[in-house]
This record gives structure tokens, C-alpha cells and sequence, in this order.
């Protein structure tokens, strides 16, 4: 049976897990048919044309995970940004632990979709918001529809901001011999309110994993979310990542996606401006080696006059790695005074590494301001020279060069232990030994 | 310290040097002027050991030994110093982690241990001070956003960190106003002593009234056409390149 139905079949024994009642199920169904009758996407797909999805389907995944399993925080420890205090949300194998977790109803919800699922009190905002801006038809996010179950919930009401920063982590523990993990997160964050969001996807043995993930948030007026993706997983993990952000007037919300592990990562990152002097920003640095392969596929959709769009996506391809970057930006009609910046920026530094880069722009109204520029090269031999000429040796001076290229897109990171981490990540990615602490 | 015995070099497949003689000892100060395109910052680039650029025959002794072959960090940690008309911008990495990066990088390929951060600093302080260098400026990123003087005086702030042997100057004047120019010329003057050497790389005679050399040597068509002392730059500065020119063809 291959993994569409079994995945199919599958979703009659999850309906005896969920409550069928809720009117969240009745977008389940309707998810699944969805599915059913796309399937996986395939490379005859435009969007799908330099990423395929075959081999991962060949791979018999459990669907769902059959035990609970723990881990002891000492182990896992190097992956939450344990320097600060943080809000958590930790799951193991999909299952939610509360004992790796620390969530709140102090003023904000941050806690687990599950109960959001279950608890008639988050009913109203369930109604407002579930899958209200998630695609209805992309296959792998009705996938993740049909099956959704557990993940975040995060609601920030007016005004208010968390006091700490908000961790969403998922562990693999090898138990299943592979496993498909669907977290589907909610996160709302109301008018002026504030919120930062570090994501985090671990899988701690060679088993295969894969993940099918969607987010969807949403900034109300003049709203502001930092979300941070560290996507630094081993090599037998896979991810593909589905995220949709609506963003009404003066929000401001930028993510980051920080792409340095994985086998395959594909990473669905769209925007949609629903309200006037909104501000999307983008930013990713992708580091590679090995067989490893990123899809970044960004789209901004400018729905309303006066806003601003960002993307600067900095890539470094080694080895056989190959990467994909595909920025669309739609313009409609009423948009005017739209000003959308995309830039992306890539080194290969080795004869066998790939990279497909791709604006797409689809403009309608007249008096906007686009730019988009996309740059593939080496490292600039005169900038080797000077360093060489202070007594760096080759290897290292390229190490520091990449090193400085990456390191640009971290300036708006505005949790500094985050920075630091990512610029720790950054260069042991390289091989750079910077003589420094960072 | 430095010989040079009848150099050839090019790029791709241009002749630019075409038999460069020239001997710098200990304490002495040259200076390399010449017209643009003569091929003085191919010599300065040739020395350093730029891959760009090919020896086709001669010789390059430092301390008697054939850099022939001799990677361009080997020479910097043998004590060659090039600094650079346009110093290359490092977004993320400050001036001073930059310095201590290239310090212990040297000292390990002398098989010495990294310098201990209480002297690191110590010396940082004492050299910043020397060359007028504010504090915050070594915190910046190098040469980001720097302006041209701040860019030639952060060169001359490396070359009083690293104190090589040799120091090439390539083009240190240009773009600074006089008062940039006369920071830097006095920080050159502090360094020099009896063992080291400098080659100063200039087309106009301006920096060699603040760095005054013993020896001038004039550049044209990848050859030293003319050499004499400190005069032979004033000269120069009276009549024009094409005095030289005339007189080679002569």
C-alpha cells in the first residue's frame, strides 16, 4: 500500500480518537476528500518542479505513534535556548510532555491544541481563526488538516504580551522505526498585542521522520510577532514545513528561517496582508552540505494599498546539497503604494551543489515599488587575499567570509541569545575556528 | 631582507612586470611611484603572493629564502605586510576579534600558543591609543561602513598589531585628506625601526613628505626605470611622468 492510503484508510481509526462532533471535524472531512483526491504533490507540479517527495513516499511511516515516550531534560537540554527563561511546548513523537513543558494561562494562552480542540472555552476563537487561512487545497496542508490533532495554541488578547519568549519543540525518539508527525499549531495574536515564537524540530536518532507541519497565525491590527524556525535536524529528518500568517493593519511580523540540517526541507511560507501599512519580512540563512536539499518557497500576497514586504534569503550550498528558492509576490489591483523588496543571495562552494533561484512576480496595480535581485557565485577572491595577507590560511578565511555573508541577515534577530546561538550554528556549520568567543 | 632578482609576473596572459630588480634592507624606507598601469600594485600584490598573478621568471628572496611556491598567509606569517588600497568589508566580525583572529593564526604557525587575553588587550589599548583609534571603533565590524581615512587608518591599526618585517604600503594616500594622512604617516614613522623595512606605494609625492624615504625608485612598463634618493621624488613631482618616459626612450 503506498503512504496515500494508507494514510487514507488510516483516517477512519483517527475518527475514533477525535471528536467527530465538533465542527472542527466537519473541515477534517472535508480536508481528507481534499487529499484524496490530489494525492502528493509530484515534479510535473511548477511548485514542486525541483523538490520530489517519491522517495519519502516509499518509506512505510507509522501514522501514529504507539507509546508514550519520556525523555530527562539533561538529554535534550542543547536544544531548548536554555540561557533564558522561555515558555514551552514540547512534544515527544507527536505526544504532548508536560513534563519537558511549561505553558500558562496567566493573562495569554499558551498551551496545546488538543485542549483547544477539546475545551468549549477556546470554541470562539476555534471558530474565528482554525484553518480560516490555511490552504484548502494545497495537498500536504489538507494532509495536515485531515489529521489535525495536537500541536500549539497560542492566543495573545489585546494588549498584552507574554513575558518571555514561547519555545514550540518537537522530539523523535527512534522508537518507531519511521514516523510521520502532522503538529498543526494556532496562534492568534490580538490587536497591539506581542509575541515571539522559537520552533524547533529534533529527531535524536537515524530513524526516519518526517514532518508535515502547519502554522497558522494571526496579527490584528498593529500586532507584532517574531517567529524564529531552527531547522538544524540530522540528516534522516525530513520536514515540510506549511506556514500562513494573515496580518491586519500596522502588524509587523517577520520570520525567520534558519535552514542548516535535514534531508529534505521544504519550507511553505506564505503571506497575506489583509489590512493597510502592514510589514512581512522574510529572512533565512541556509546552510548545506552533503545530499541535504531546501526548498524555500515564500509568497506575499499584497491584498491592501501601503504596505511593505522584505525577503532576504542568504544561501551556502556545499558538497551534493541542492536548494531551491522560489519567491512570489502577488500585487493586486487595490495595492497601491506597495513597496516589496526581495533579495537572495547564494554561494556554492562546491562544483556539485545546486540552486534553482526564482522571483515571481505578478503585479496588477501601477504604482508600486518591486525589487527583486538574486545573486549566485563564488567567494570573492580578493576579500580571500586580504584575509590571507593577515595571516588567516585559505580554508579559514573562506569559513570567515561565509561566515560574515551569513551573518547579515541576523541583525533584526531581536532575542540576543538566540543571535548568539545561530551565529554559534552558523560557524561550526563552516568549520570556521574565529580565534573569538561569539 | 627583501631581494628581488629580475621578476617577471602576469595575469592571465598579460606581461606585467618584465625584469624588476630591487633590494630593501632592514630600516630602510623605499618608495614605488610610477604612472597607473606602470605595475606598482602588481609588484605589491606579486610580493604578498597574490595566485592571480604568475611568476614567470625571476626570484623573490625574504631573508634569503625563494617565496616561490609560498601561500599568501605563509608569507604574512613570515612577516610580510600588505596593506591595501581598498580594504575588504566583514559584516559580523569587529575589528578586534578580526586582529586576534590573525595574531594567534600567526603565532600558530610558529608553533606558539594564542596570546593571553590580558596581553591581547594590553597591546590593543597601547597601539589604538597610538594611531588616535576610539574604542567603539574596535568594536565595529570591519570596515563596514567605514570611511576611506577610517579604512586606511584600521590597516595601519593591523599593521601595529601584527609588527611585521616588511610592510607594503599600496596606494595608503589615496582618498585621505591631509589631516587622515598626516595620522597615518605618523603612525608608519612610530613602527619603523632598525630591523623592520617599509615599501611605500604612491603615485603622488604627497605621503612621502610625511614618510620620508631613503631610496625612490620610478615604475614604468613593469620596470624601475630610474631609482635615487628622497630628491628623486620631488623631481618627479616638478616634471611629470613623462620626463621618465622620454628619458627611457631616450
Amino acid at each position: 500500500m503506498d503512504l496515500k492510503d494508507k494514510l487514507v484508510s488510516s483516517f477512519l481509526a483517527f475518527e475514533n480518537s477525535v471528536d467527530v462532533h465538533h465542527p472542527v471535524h466537519d473541515i477534517r472531512s472535508e480536508a481528507i476528500r481534499n487529499f484524496e483526491l490530489k494525492g502528493f504533490p509530484t515534479k510535473k507540479e511548477e511548485a514542486w518542479k525541483y523538490t520530489s517527495l517519491n522517495s519519502l513516499q516509499k518509506i512505510d511511516f507509522s501514522i501514529f505513534p504507539k507509546e508514550e515516550n519520556e525523555l530527562e531534560y539533561r538529554d535534550v537540554k542543547k536544544y531548548f535556548l536554555h540561557e533564558i527563561d522561555t515558555y514551552k511546548i514540547v512534544f515527544i513523537d507527536g505526544i504532548y510532555s508536560s513534563y519537558l513543558s511549561e505553558t500558562t494561562h496567566d493573562g495569554v494562552d499558551i498551551c496545546l491544541m488538543s485542549a483547544a480542540l477539546t475545551k468549549p472555552m477556546y470554541k470562539p476563537v476555534l471558530d474565528v481563526y482554525f484553518n480560516k487561512v490555511a490552504s484548502r487545497d494545497e495537498s500536504l496542508t489538507t494532509l495536515n488538516t485531515a489529521f489535525s490533532r495536537e500541536g500549539a495554541y497560542i492566543y495573545i488578547p489585546k494588549h498584552k504580551a507574554p513575558k518571555k519568549p514561547v519555545e514550540i519543540l518537537h522530539f523523535s525518539t527512534g522508537n518507531e522505526a519511521s514516523l510521520l508527525l502532522q503538529p498543526r499549531n494556532l496562534i492568534v495574536v490580538e490587536e497591539n498585542a506581542e509575541l515571539q515564537v522559537i520552533e524547533r524540530h529534533q529527531s535524536l536518532t537515524a530513524n526516519e521522520v518526517l514532518t508535515n507541519s502547519v502554522t497558522e497565525i494571526f496579527a490584528a491590527e498593529s500586532a507584532i510577532v517574531d517567529y524564529y524556525k531552527v531547522q538544524n535536524n540530522i540528516e534522516s529528518a525530513s520536514l515540510i514545513d506549511n506556514t500562513y500568517i494573515s496580518q491586519k493593519d500596522k502588524s509587523v511580523v517577520k520570520v525567520h528561517t534558519f535552514s542548516f540540517g535535514g534531508k529534505l526541507t521544504r519550507n511553505n511560507l506564505n503571506f497575506y496582508q489583509n489590512g493597510e501599512h502592514v510589514d512581512s519580512t522574510m529572512k533565512g540563512v541556509t546552510i548545506l552540505g552533503a545530499k541535504q536539499h531546501v526548498d524555500h518557497h515564500t509568497l506575499v500576497h499584497h491584498r491592501q494599498p501601503n504596505c511593505e514586504s522584505h525577503q532576504d534569503y542568504k544561501g551556502i550550498y556545499g558538497e551534493n546539497s541542492t536548494g531551491v528558492f522560489n519567491g512570489k509576490i502577488v500585487v493586486d489591483k487595490i495595492a497601491q503604494k506597495t513597496d516589496a523588496f526581495q533579495q537572495n543571495n547564494n554561494i556554492l562552494i562546491s562544483d556539485k551543489a545546486t540552486i534553482n533561484s526564482k522571483p515571481q512576480l505578478e503585479i496588477f496595480a501601477d504604482d508600486v515599488k518591486c525589487s527583486h535581485g538574486c545573486t549566485i557565485g563564488q567567494l570573492d577572491e580578493e576579500a580571500l587575499f586580504y584575509l590571507q595577507t593577515r595571516g588567516i590560511p585559505k580554508r579559514e578565511a573562506s569559513a570567515l567570509l561565509m561566515y560574515a555573508f551569513a551573518n547579515n541577515v541576523l541583525e533584526s534577530v531581536r532575542i540576543p541569545e538566540l543571535k548568539k546561538r545561530i551565529n554559534k550554528l552558523i560557524a561550526n556549520k563552516l568549520g570556521v575556528r574565529l580565534g573569538f568567543e561569539l | 631582507m627583501l631581494k628581488i632578482n629580475n621578476l617577471h609576473a602576469r595575469v592571465e596572459e598579460k606581461e606585467i612586470l618584465k625584469g624588476i630588480n630591487l633590494e630593501v634592507n632592514a630600516g630602510e624606507v623605499h618608495a614605488i611611484m610610477g604612472p597607473n598601469g606602470s605595475g606598482k600594485s602588481t609588484l605589491a600584490s606579486v610580493i604578498a603572493g597574490k595566485e592571480e598573478f604568475e611568476v614567470t621568471r625571476g626570484k623573490i628572496l625574504f631573508e634569503g629564502e625563494d617565496l616561490d611556491d609560498t601561500a599568501p598567509e605563509e608569507r604574512a606569517h613570515k612577516g610580510i605586510f600588505l596593506s591595501f588600497q581598498y580594504p575588504v568589508e566583514i559584516p559580523g566580525v569587529s575589528v578586534t576579534n578580526f586582529i586576534k583572529t590573525a595574531i594567534n593564526e600567526s603565532r600558530k604557525a610558529r608553533g606558539m600558543e594564542d596570546m593571553p587575553a590580558n596581553q591581547m588587550l594590553k597591546k590593543i589599548r597601547e597601539k589604538s591609543e597610538m594611531l588616535d583609534i576610539d574604542r567603539k571603533f574596535l568594536s565595529r565590524s570591519l570596515n563596514e561602513g567605514f570611511s576611506g581615512g577610517e579604512k586606511k587608518r584600521n590597516e595601519i591599526f593591523q599593521l601595529a598589531m601584527l609588527e611585521p618585517k616588511l610592510a607594503i604600503l599600496d596606494e595608503t594616500d589615496s582618498g585621505l585628506d591631509i589631516d587622515a594622512l598626516r595620522i597615518v604617516a605618523n603612525g608608519v614613522n612610530k613602527l619603523r625601526n632598525k630591523d623592520n623595512a617599509v615599501v611605500v606605494i604612491t603615485h603622488y609625492q604627497r605621503l612621502l613628505e610625511y614618510i620620508v624615504p631613503d631610496f625612490v625608485h620610478v615604475l614604468h612598463d613593469g620596470k624601475i626605470v630610474k631609482s635615487g634618493g628622497k630628491e628623486l621624488a620631488l623631481e618627479l613631482e616638478e616634471k611629470g611622468y613623462d620626463w621618465v618616459k622620454q628619458e627611457t626612450v631616450a
